[in-house]
């Protein structure tokens, strides 16, 4: 049995969820919410069976050619945790799964248009970045347990820092006054950005053929917008994406009042916001951090060599600790650390992903 | 006077090494200058940065960035000085910080609790009322039951016209943040400890030879104090891909020549001994290495026989009248699918081939390879077989080396970090006040009944675990005494 095809049902219930959370949140349609709802615990059922198909094809991969391998080890060496595709699969299964509780807990859906935006970035990530989407043999630097859970953790923690972006984005909307504020522009430039680089990958994904999808994505990284060869393309794609923020910006506040009519409180956004930084600060520190160094020791006999990738996430864990320090010793509330939660958002991104598409393409000499 | 000013200053730099403004800009400048050593290359060939610099600052202006930068110490930023010195400023905030803090927190864990007046209970963050028709008495056994279920264990303090229950848990919760913060600063010591007292380095070592030296990264030898002999290293694949599937050597510890430990290494799986560990890391080949061919060669229906050539021998398989010489080698041997010709491609052990030229009596010579990772390539006519087993002596197993005795403080601070998060964010201090006492003067009309607590985090659960108790206690007062 393939898990691909559940996994193409989940990701396409989770786009159309999305779309609906929107028409949900502008036309304030009862129904319209419900089947977004409805809609989104039928990908996440058709997620999870895909996952668990996904484990039991690794397994049977692993015991193939590891017939010694015991039971229990063979299982934790099958855990489809184990490459950029999977990990990405998890990150939004997480998100919907932290998603759906705030939904049943809180009762209120309006955070759905918020949240199901970041899944469908991951899953148009994933066909965007050509990963590799069959199972591959693990590579002996990846047979370890520590790693497993060290992904495991870090990405329910990235999905719990997704969960109060969202909140905190809302949140910043709900509480500015007009388009001069400081942090409203700062939303609007930062979720401009999102889209932006969202929609510039995804031109760069139908430019390329299909042989060159298959290379990472990081030779082709903007490549066909605001890295284009020509200059024209590159001048009308930059024009084009000032515009687009230009109308964020104009037009965003909008969303305020129909946010506030679906009965969505600041003090509930704000409240979301910090829950999901209180379970995702301890994942993440223990996950993200802690295990990955113990992970690093035992595989190279040092916790700690301040490679990119480390030291991102030791940036998104200052800017996480920022955020708790200010807002419990500092006394800040409201605006001051909704910003900082979207910042620790950005870095988390970075960590993940910009470490790989940016930092590594900038030291691609030869591709120049 | 003197006195005076001088304790002054000593305030004033004390209260500033323990403000969180401080540590709020500290944490920024960590930050952010954490992100140029991750876009300037560490420790790295000085044309690399000089490449990269070109791409922002312009071909002509990169070589006098470089050096400015440089200067700076952005090269090795991690270890410059202002860098530890931004890292030690951190932990002298935190020691400072939370010295200064701790005997308030303290005080507030062990202050005893005392009964609230009700109109105070009624301003608590959490406050419920509820009203029956019974006696104080029962009312008071039925909530000392309730909080005890709940793991409270209520004092009592007699109130006009009633009663009062206060209780507290988890006060020790307070504690947590210093706990993570105590992890923080042993990871430090821990860090330090390894620096002072443990080295990194590496070693290259060819199979079959041994080395009491490891080297740094500048080449430095260190003595290891013992020696170390490699026997043999391998990378397997996966069946039928180029997927590397382990990298092992099997490593040999001896102390005065005499073998005191051996172990087959892989990586996530090192040797340790005496405090240094040696982790699989790399491989490659030896230059110029003239190995043994290892063959087991089997006549049809006969023994085993294992053989240890060199390029060019000349080896026979017993009582089969067939000899083989070895004529060619290729470490990585494939056929162009193209053209059909055989290439090599890869300068590493990939799938490795011994090009062997037969002769066998009554035919004529011909020339056959036997492929390691092929064991049918060495089947001949007959039924006889050569098993190509390893290609040995010409490949050098790359170890890390290290010794970190900080590296304990480090595991144990992982622990107490985790314990000390999940109590910070998971466990609160919760305070509970119950007031009984009849509406009426003189022990007349109903029993009011007013809740208050307040908890130092997470007030929504608490407020549900405050009508739970509250529920149990009146479902148990109808049931058992109401109307009396
Ligand atoms: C990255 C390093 C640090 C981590 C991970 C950390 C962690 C924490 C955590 C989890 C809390 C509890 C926050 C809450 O109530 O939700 C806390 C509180 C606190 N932290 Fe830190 N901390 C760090 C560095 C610092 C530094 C450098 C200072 C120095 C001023 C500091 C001062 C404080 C203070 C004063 C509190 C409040 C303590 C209280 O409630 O009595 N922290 N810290």
């Amino acid at each position: 049995m393939s898990s691909s095809l559940f996994f193409d049902i989940s990701a396409g219930a989770y786009i159309v969820a999305m779309i609906i959370y929107v028409i949900y949140l502008v036309a304030r349609n009862r129904t319209a919410g419900v089947i977004a709802t409805a809609l989104t615990v039928f990908g996440f059922v058709s997620q999870s069976t895909a996952l668990i198909t996904r484990w039991v094809n690794s397994y049977y991969f692993w015991t193939a050619s590891n017939p010694t391998s015991e039971f229990i080890e063979s299982l934790l060496r099958a855990a489809p945790l184990r490459n950029l595709y999977e990990s990405l699969i998890f990150f939004v299964w997480s998100l919907i799964l932290i998603h759906l509780i705030i939904e049943f807990k809180y009762k209120t859906r309006s955070l759905g248009a918020f949240v199901t935006p970041l899944t469908a970035l991951a899953l148009l990530f994933i066909d965007i970045s050509g990963t590799s989407k069959e199972i591959q043999p693990l590579i002996p630097a990846l047979q370890s347990n520590w790693l497993l859970f060290h992904v495991l953790l870090s990405f329910l923690g990235y999905a719990a820092f997704g969960v109060s972006f969202g909140a905190a984005a809302a949140y910043i909307i709900m509480i500015s006054e007009s388009r001069k504020e400081k942090a409203y522009i700062f939303w609007s430039l930062i979720i401009g950005i999102f889209l932006v680089v969202l929609v510039g990958m995804g031109v760069d994904f139908m430019s390329l053929s299909a042989a060159e999808r298959k290379e990472l994505i990081q030779s082709h990284f903007l490549k066909a917008t605001f890295r284009n060869e020509s200059g024209g393309v590159a001048a009308v794609s930059w024009l084009l994406s000032l515009a687009f923020i230009f109308a964020l910006w104009n037009f965003g506040i909008g969303l305020k009042k129909i946010l506030a009519s679906l009965s969505v409180t600041p003090r509930m956004l704000e409240d979301i916001e910090y829950k999901s930084i209180a379970i995702g600060f301890p994942l993440f520190t223990l996950g993200g951090l802690l295990m990955g160094a113990i992970w690093a020791n035992s595989a190279w006999g040092k916790y700690w060599s301040w490679d990119p990738k480390e030291t991102w996430s030791l940036i998104t864990w200052f800017v996480y600790a920022l955020y708790l320090h200010a807002r419990f010793v500092g006394g800040w509330r409201g605006k001051r650390v909704a910003i900082l939660a979207v910042i620790g958002f950005v870095a988390v991104v970075f960590t993940y992903l910009g470490v790989n598409l940016v930092l590594s393409g900038l030291h691609a000499y030869g591709s120049g | 006077m003197e006195e005076k000013e001088k304790q002054d200053v000593f305030e004033t730099i004390w209260k500033f090494l323990a403000s969180v403004k401080l540590a709020v800009a500290v944490f920024i400048i960590l930050a952010l200058s954490s992100i140029i050593g991750t876009i300037v290359e560490q420790q790295a060939e000085p044309a690399r940065n000089i490449a990269l610099l070109a791409k922002f600052f312009g071909d002509s202006a990169a070589p006098t960035v470089y050096n400015i930068f440089a200067k700076l110490g952005f090269m090795d930023m991690y270890r410059s000085w202002w860098f530890v010195s931004l890292l030690s400023l951190f932990s002298i905030n935190l020691i400072v910080c939370s010295i200064d803090r701790f005997p308030r927190t303290w005080k507030l864990v062990k202050m005893p609790l005392k009964p609230l007046a009700e109109n105070v209970i009624r301003t608590l963050p959490v406050k419920k009322e509820t009203k029956f028709r019974t006696t104080v008495s029962a009312a008071k056994g039925e909530f000392l039951n309730s909080l005890r279920s709940s793991g409270y264990r209520a004092l009592e303090a007699t109130e006009k016209n009633g009663v009062q229950l206060y209780c507290q848990k988890w006060q020790y919760s307070r504690l947590g943040v210093y706990v993570v913060h105590l992890s923080i600063i042993l990871i430090f010591i821990g860090a330090i400890v390894g620096a002072r007292f443990g080295f990194g380095g590496f070693l290259n070592l060819p199979e079959g030879q041994e080395s009491e030296f490891v080297y740094s990264q500048d080449g430095t030898p260190m003595p290891l104090g013992f020696s170390i002999k490699c026997n043999w290293y391998e990378t397997s694949y996966y069946a039928g891909m180029d997927t590397p599937q382990e990298f092992q050597s099997e490593l040999v510890i001896l102390e005065n020549g005499k073998e005191v430990l051996k172990k087959v290494i892989e990586v996530n799986s090192p040797l340790t001994y005496k405090g240094i560990t040696f982790f699989q890391s790399s491989y490659g080949m030896v230059p110029n290495a003239n190995g043994y061919f290892v063959f087991t060669v089997t006549p049809n229906g006969g023994r085993p026989e294992t053989l240890w050539l060199r390029f060019g021998d000349t080896f026979e398989i017993p009582g089969t009248g067939i000899s083989g010489t070895i004529a060619d080698f290729s470490p990585a041997l494939a056929r162009n699918q193209v053209t059909g010709a055989l290439i090599t491609y890869s300068e590493n052990m990939v799938n490795p081939a011994a090009g062997v030229r037969f002769s066998m009596p009554g035919q004529g010579a011909f020339k056959g390879w036997i492929l390691k990772r092929h064991p049918e390539t060495g089947v001949l006519p007959g039924g006889h077989t050569i098993k190509f087993d390893d290609y040995w002596g010409v490949e050098y197993t790359g170890l890390q080396v290290s010794k970190d005795p900080g590296v304990w403080l480090i595991y144990i601070a992982c622990i107490i970090m985790s314990i000390g998060l999940y109590v910070a964010f998971f466990i609160s201090h919760k305070k509970i006040w119950v007031h009984i006492a009849h509406e009426g003067p003189g022990d007349k009309g109903p029993v009011r009944i007013s809740v208050g607590g307040n908890t130092s985090r997470n007030t929504l659960a608490f407020e549900k675990e405050i009508e739970s108790i509250i529920s149990r206690a009146s479902h148990a007062i109808e049931e058992k005494h109401s109307g009396k």
